[in-house]
Formats: structure tokens, C-alpha cells, sequence
């Protein structure tokens, strides 16, 4: 058995166009994540029933369904209710909501580590519940979420291998087309491999680092 | 000189699901007077303290604030709860001091007493750093302002804690057992930034188990058993010449405890 690199280097522009798909949805997708996941953990901190029972029912929806069928509901099933979207924007919602589900759990566990005594004496200060949040709740938090979530994110990233599914021209649907097109098994997805693994060891070396800036909380 | 007292109580009621933990408590609090709330374990001292803070929502009575109602509006006879941005009005005269302190550890002493100097009242760095030095120089841990709480001891964490509350300018302070978490020969020199306040004319609510500090201090002393005052009048009185069972128990066992 030989490594041909002379296809991998013909089919270079292909799989460099595929990993820049899959870097920038997986960029917007983990921003989408945290953002909806924040928001639902802050949504549950809040003394409503009805609050409660939304996050409750959002966490649930999101970690009971395999990623795969979200995907084809948003992609296949959308357009019966009227809306049609791009694939990359599904993978980005799709994905993005789903790894919400888990960055809400994150940041739940994040927020309950503070002790309650901490954000009363901020209230009886005056201090507004954004600021609370913002300056004394998520800075200590961070020690604690940064793990889990650079850990979310890189799962993230190789489940977007299943946009390929829905037609995204992504890191693994590029990588289908080269084996399609050259017969060849092993170069093509060791390639895709290598490049795959590159973008999880840099999303594991900015958790790294993010660690060592802010892992200080006291 | 202002007659309307600082902090008004009227039939105060708390419940915590079926347990009814305040049952119809009244007090007042004049300007520049210390009142001491004690009572045994369970008795309802620091619920007391959190509703006339509005910590803990209380179910029926009133708790105004230099003559404004906290915590809910009233129209016509119906009551709902007033908005943050009201609450937040009505209790920003109300400096509270907590029994574990309740620092931010992840700012410096410093940076715990100017962090609302920043954010609510809006000063610059300097000017804020300005009065936080200076509020902790006045409960004697100026020299401590650049460590993080967890470098401290429990009385000077406890000291800047009074000086975060103090650098907001307070008309009435609150305490609920400020020593109870300290080792006995830290409680001193807690007790005396305490003194000092009183001394210079705070109004100041504290609940504790320090009756030497009730003694000397307190201009009223109130006694609280199950939900309720059983006894209140100058300390020398309620020490000396306690008149229902009930206190006299609580300060037999005190003393029993204590020699
Ligand atoms: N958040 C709460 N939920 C349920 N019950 C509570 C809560 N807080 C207080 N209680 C109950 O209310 C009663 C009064 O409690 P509180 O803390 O006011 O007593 P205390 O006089 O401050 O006691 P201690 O001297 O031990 O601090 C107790 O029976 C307590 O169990
Ligand atoms: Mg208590």
C-alpha cells in the first residue's frame, strides 16, 4: 500500500474550502451555542415557574434528539411550515441550538456554584442583576465553565461532520466528493483526519489558554 | 430635627411554605439609635432583618424606609411587588453587613468597596479608589486594600465588608450576627469598628448573640421568641430586669453558656 500525496495536493483547494466551511459554521454555531445556553441559564434563575419549565423543556428537547434528525427536521421539515433555508444556515442553527442545550447545563452549574450570599450582598448594593451577572457571577464562574465548554465546542466540531448530510459543502462532504472522484480510500480520509484533528487541537490550545488568563477566580 | 423614624415595621408577617416564622411583628427605629434584636436559635431574627431588607418578600404588614414603602406598590387596597428599580431606591439608604461576610473573592478588598461606587453610583476609578480608601482605613484594614479576601482574617474580611457597605453613605446599617463566624479573638475588634459607628450617630439594626455588645450599645433591646416580640426596652431593663419566662430562660442559658 502507497500514500499517493500527489492527489492529496490536487484535491488541496478542495479540502482547504472544506475546512474553512467547517471552521466558520463551527465558529458561529459555538457563539449561537453559548449565547442560547446563557440565556436559558439565566432564564432559569429567574423566579418564574413558567421560565423554569421553558429551559426545562428546551435542555430536554435538545439533549433527547440526535443531532442528525434536528437537522432534518430544520432542513426537510422547514420548508412545510414555511421556511426554507440555506443548508449552512441550518447546520449553524441546528448546530448552534443543540450545543445550547449543553452550554445551558454549563453555565446552570456555573451560576449555582456562586453562594446566594454573594449576589445579596451585591443587590443591597444597588447593583443592577446585568451587572451581577456580568462582574461578579461569570467572572468566577469562569474557572469552572471554561473545561467543559472548550470540551462542547470540539464536540461541536466533529458533529458538524453530519452537515455533510444535508448537502454542506464542509470539511467531510468535500472529502466524500474527492473519494468519488479518485477511487482513492486511504489518502482522502487521512487528509481529512489530519485537518480535523488540527482544528480540535486549536479550539483545545485557546481553551488552554483561556484557562491560564482567567482560571484565577480566587 | 426629623421625627420620622428611619426604619418603620408595622405587623409584619413571614411565611416559609406552612411554617408562619414572623408573626405580627411592629418596630421602629429612630435616627442615630442602635437597636439589638436577640433571641434564641430558629427564632426568626435574621428573616426579620431580610424582610426589612426585602431580601426575603414578606407576606402581609408594612416596612417603610425613611417614610417609602419597600418592596411592593399599593393601589387601591391591592399590593404587588414594586419593581427592581424601585426596591433598589427605596433600600439604597440600607447598608447590610452579613455573618459570613459575603466578600466577592474575586476582587481585592479594594475592589469589593468601590465596585458599587463604580457601577451605581458611577465614579471614576480614582475618586471611587479615593473613598475606598478611606472607608477601609476607618475600620483599620487600610493597609490590607490591594489582597484578596481570602487573604484576610475572618475580622478584617468582616471589617471590609462594613467598609463596602459604609462607602455607600447608608442612613441605617443592618447586621445580622457581623461575629458569630469569627473566632473569639477576632470578635473585638468587629465589635468596636461597630461601637465607633454608633458612636458617631449611625442608625443601626443588629441581630447578635453578644450581649455585652447589646449592653453597652443598644439605646433599645428587642427580644424575639417564635415569631414574635416577647419584650423590648432599654437594655438595662431587658438585662436586668427581664419580666416574661421566656427571656429569663434565654438569658439564664446564655450565661450558663457563657461563665
Ligand atoms: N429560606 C428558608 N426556607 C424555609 N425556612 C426557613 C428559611 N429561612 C428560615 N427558615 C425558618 O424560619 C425560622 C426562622 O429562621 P431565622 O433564620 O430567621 O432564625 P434566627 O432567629 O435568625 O436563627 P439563628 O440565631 O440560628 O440565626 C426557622 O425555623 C428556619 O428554619
Ligand atoms: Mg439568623
Amino acid at each position: 500500500m502507497s500514500f499517493d500525496i500527489d492527489i492529496v495536493v490536487r484535491y488541496g483547494p478542495l479540502l482547504l474550502s472544506g475546512l474553512w466551511t467547517t471552521v466558520y459554521i463551527c465558529a458561529l454555531a459555538s457563539i449561537l451555542a453559548v449565547a442560547a445556553g446563557l440565556a436559558a441559564a439565566l432564564l432559569y434563575g429567574l423566579p418564574l415557574r413558567f421560565a423554569k419549565l421553558l429551559c426545562r423543556v428546551y435542555i430536554e428537547v435538545m439533549r433527547g434528539t440526535p443531532i442528525l434528525i434536528l437537522l432534518f427536521i430544520l432542513y426537510y421539515g422547514g420548508p412545510s411550515i414555511g421556511l426554507t433555508l440555506e443548508a449552512e444556515t441550518v447546520g449553524i442553527l441546528g448546530l448552534g441550538f443543540y450545543g445550547g442545550g449543553y452550554f445551558a447545563e454549563i453555565f446552570r452549574a456555573g451560576f449555582q456554584s456562586i453562594p446566594p450570599g454573594q449576589i445579596e450582598a451585591a443587590r443591597m448594593l444597588g447593583i443592577p442583576r446585568r451587572m451581577i451577572v456580568a462582574r461578579i457571577q461569570i467572572p468566577q464562574m469562569l474557572t469552572l465553565i471554561i473545561p467543559p465548554s472548550t470540551n462542547q465546542v470540539i464536540i461541536l466540531t466533529k458533529e458538524s461532520a453530519l452537515l455533510s448530510i444535508i448537502t454542506v459543502a464542509e470539511l467531510t462532504k468535500n472529502t466524500t466528493q474527492m473519494v468519488n472522484e479518485t477511487f482513492a480510500v486511504v489518502e482522502p480520509y487521512v487528509a481529512v483526519a489530519l485537518l480535523y484533528w488540527l482544528i480540535i487541537e486549536g479550539i483545545a490550545l485557546a481553551g488552554g489558554a483561556l484557562e491560564r488568563r482567567f482560571g484565577h477566580a480566587s | 430635627m426629623d421625627e420620622k423614624p428611619v426604619v418603620l415595621v408595622e405587623g409584619l408577617h413571614k411565611h416559609f411554605g406552612a411554617a408562619h416564622v414572623l408573626k405580627g411583628i411592629d418596630l421602629a427605629v429612630d435616627s442615630s439609635r442602635v437597636v439589638c434584636v436577640i433571641g434564641p436559635s430558629g427564632s426568626g431574627k435574621s428573616t426579620l432583618l431580610r424582610s426589612m431588607a426585602f431580601l426575603d418578600p414578606y407576606d402581609e404588614g408594612r416596612v417603610f424606609i425613611e417614610g417609602r414603602l419597600l418592596g411592593y406598590r399599593e393601589t387601591d387596597g391591592k399590593r404587588v411587588r414594586d419593581s427592581d428599580r424601585n426596591i433598589d431606591s427605596v433600600r439604597s439608604v440600607i447598608g447590610m453587613v452579613f455573618q459570613h461576610y459575603n466578600l466577592w473573592p474575586h476582587k481585592t478588598a479594594l475592589g469589593n468597596v468601590t465596585e458599587a461606587l463604580r457601577v451605581v453610583r458611577k465614579l471614576g476609578r480614582r475618586e471611587a479608589e479615593r473613598i475606598g480608601v478611606e472607608m477601609l482605613a476607618k475600620v483599620g484594614v487600610g493597609d490590607k486594600a490591594h489582597d484578596f479576601p481570602a487573604r484576610l482574617s475572618g475580622g478584617q474580611q468582616q471589617r471590609t465588608a462594613i467598609a463596602r457597605a459604609l462607602a455607600m453613605r447608608p442612613h441605617v446599617m443592618y447586621f445580622d450576627e457581623p461575629t458569630s463566624a469569627l473566632d473569639p479573638e477576632l470578635v473585638g475588634e468587629v465589635l468596636q469598628v461597630m461601637q465607633e459607628l454608633a458612636g458617631e450617630g449611625m442608625t443601626m439594626v443588629v441581630v447578635t448573640h453578644e450581649m455585652g455588645f447589646a449592653a453597652h450599645v443598644a439605646d433599645e433591646v428587642v427580644f424575639m421568641d417564635g415569631g414574635e416580640v416577647i419584650e423590648r426596652g432599654p437594655p438595662d431593663d431587658i438585662f436586668k430586669r427581664p419580666r416574661s419566662g421566656r427571656l429569663r430562660e434565654f438569658l439564664d442559658t446564655w450565661r450558663s453558656r457563657t461563665i
